[in-house]
């Protein structure tokens, strides 16, 4: 699975690295690291007014947020790899 | 006061040239109409700036030319439009009328060659046989009835690539050449000019599918906050995307990028000049081959995160929009290529955003904002040795003693290569800037001024991300 956080200005001053900081802890949580692919991207096209942009695969989610992240970890990548 | 958009009439007349041939490309009609540019231009029947209407057009077909790539066979991206030049006199240190023939002759007491002799009425003569042009008689002269005849573009190029060939014409020797742009920004009647890839940059967008097919991404300069002083930069950014590039990054965090490998690498080593501007790494390879393996061996900014969006997307274009004449010459190099697909200057984005009638001001403002103050700082000389200092001092390198040389314009490079070659230099790092101010004094900017610098600054404090570190802490995962 690959995984993309935008990592373009609008994501970028919203919090793209507090995101990424939560992906990596929670694919070692789960022993995912050599399953899924961390990378960045500038810009997916969907500049939201709240969150960040992650891209699972060709899915894209947006409004990301570190309170939020539990779940979309939970629904969108983990329950994916099971 | 109306805001400019330029400096010169010059520039002027290139973007019109610019924006008529990016006009027809867009609407694919360039094929057919091209021949129609330059009388489109200058309808006539009165002649504006040369002896006649059609001597007029005759030019501006050269620069519809260089509009679109210019002369394949030349390899350089700088090349003289033959006929547009006026063959300027260049006579080197002369007395004019002004020479009042006074008695003291301090211009003959300062010679150093004796060039200097006095006709019955006590005026002044230089003997051009003895004279080596070094102005010292110039300065002296109570009346400053001696000036300079040089020619404006052999005045600019602190490089010496430029003589006349046997029609008087100016000639750009290739093998000296770094492509500054200092002759094209100086000459006063327009006749050397940069290649301009504005086609390049337009079938690619157009190509695209409206980046369906593949991305592209503008890559801009950080001098961009001294352009475009009439509109936001927001705008800018907004009207880059308007055009059709999928988004815009920041070169400035390839700059941060660079810094931190750059500090390492000068840690490793010990002593390291700069590799950002083409044109100080080109004069280098031209003129002080002994010291090649001294240049960093990163990328320029430019490059840096150019290989960096490649690497977050495979099928990416890039096109780089800078200030700069030089990088149009570092993206065919071997090692830029496969990153960098094309450069573009601010003059060309200016011609961009017209063929489209676009009016920027007009524009919600986008946001720009990846970099640190540090990468910002790039743009004007004396920003890189800040970043490489603050570099060094976040990676706990604070053992480091960092000397560092600025080098503001060619000149200045050349005397600190000069010592380097000779052992004599006391710096362990030089950062040369080719162009006097740095990036933003370069050939490819719409204008330049006396604040230029101020607003680089100003703009990097605004940057969200106060540290090197913490500005590519997000390009860590690809």
């Amino acid at each position: 699975m690959v995984v993309q956080v935008c990592i373009g200005s609008s994501c970028h001053l919203k919090g793209s690295y507090e995101i990424v900081k939560l992906l990596e802890a929670a694919l070692k949580e789960h022993n995912l690291e050599d399953r899924v692919t961390l990378s960045g991207s500038f810009c997916m096209g969907k500049c939201n007014r709240e969150g960040v942009t992650v891209g699972v695969d060709n899915e894209i989610f947006t409004g990301i947020t570190p309170q939020g992240f539990a779940d979309f970890f939970g629904t969108h990548i983990l329950s994916k790899l099971r | 006061m109306k805001l400019r958009k330029f400096d010169t009439k010059i520039q002027h007349l290139k973007y019109k040239v610019l924006r008529e041939v990016a006009r027809c490309a867009w609407n694919g009609t360039l094929e057919t109409e091209v021949l129609d540019i330059p009388e489109r231009l200058v309808p006539g029947p009165k002649a504006t700036m040369r002896c006649c209407i059609y001597k007029e057009r005759a030019i501006l077909s050269k620069r519809v030319k260089l509009a679109m790539g210019g002369d394949k066979k030349n390899s350089n991206v700088i090349e003289v439009i033959s006929i547009a030049c006026d063959e300027c006199p260049m006579g080197g240190y002369e007395v004019s009328a002004a020479c009042r023939g006074c008695l003291a002759h301090r211009c003959e007491d300062v010679c150093p060659k004796g060039a200097i002799t006095f006709d019955e009425q006590q005026k002044a003569h230089i003997d051009k046989t003895k004279c080596v042009e070094c102005g010292a008689c110039a300065k002296v002269c109570p009346f400053s009835a001696i000036t300079s005849h040089k020619r404006p573009c052999q005045n600019a190029c602190k490089v010496k690539a430029i003589s006349m060939d046997e029609n008087k014409a100016a000639l750009i020797h290739n093998e000296k050449c770094i492509a500054c742009g200092a002759c094209v920004y100086q000459c006063p009647f327009g006749a050397i000019s940069d290649k301009s890839f504005i086609l390049d940059a337009i079938n690619l967008i157009k190509e695209s599918d409206n980046n369906k097919k593949y991305k592209v991404y503008a890559v801009v300069a950080p001098t961009i906050s001294s352009q475009f002083t009439y509109a936001k930069l927001g705008q800018v950014i907004s009207g880059i995307k308007e055009l059709g590039f999928h988004t815009v990054v920041e070169a400035a965090l390839g700059a941060d990028m660079v810094a931190d490998a750059e500090s390492r690498e000068l840690y490793e080593k010990g002593f390291l000049t700069s590799s950002c501007c083409p044109g100080f790494v080109s004069y280098i390879e031209k003129n002080f081959p002994d010291l090649v393996p001294f240049i960093s061996h990163n990328l320029s900014p430019m490059a840096t995160i150019a290989e960096f969006i490649k690497r977050t997307d495979k099928d990416a274009k890039v096109v780089f929009i800078g200030p700069c004449t030089a990088k149009k010459a570092e993206v065919q190099k071997d090692a830029v290529a496969p990153y960098v697909d094309v450069a573009l200057t601010f003059e060309e984005l200016q011609a961009l955003f017209d063929s489209r009638d676009m009016d920027i001001t007009t524009l919600s403002e986008s946001i720009l904002d990846n970099a640190s103050y540090f990468g910002r700082i790039f743009a004007r000389c004396g920003g890189l040795a800040e970043a490489v200092a603050e570099a060094l001092k976040e990676q706990g390198h604070e053992d480091f003693l960092l000397s560092p040389i600025s080098c503001d314009g060619i000149e200045e490079c050349r005397i600190a290569l000069l010592k380097k070659s000779k052992n004599l230099l006391d710096a362990n790092f030089i950062e040369g800037m080719a162009c006097v101010g740095g990036c933003i004094g370069g050939a490819g900017c719409l204008t330049h001024g006396p604040k230029d610098k101020s607003q680089v600054d100003r703009y990097g404090k605004e940057a969200f991300e106060k540290t090197i570190q913490d500005a590519i802490r997000v390009t860590k995962n690809n």
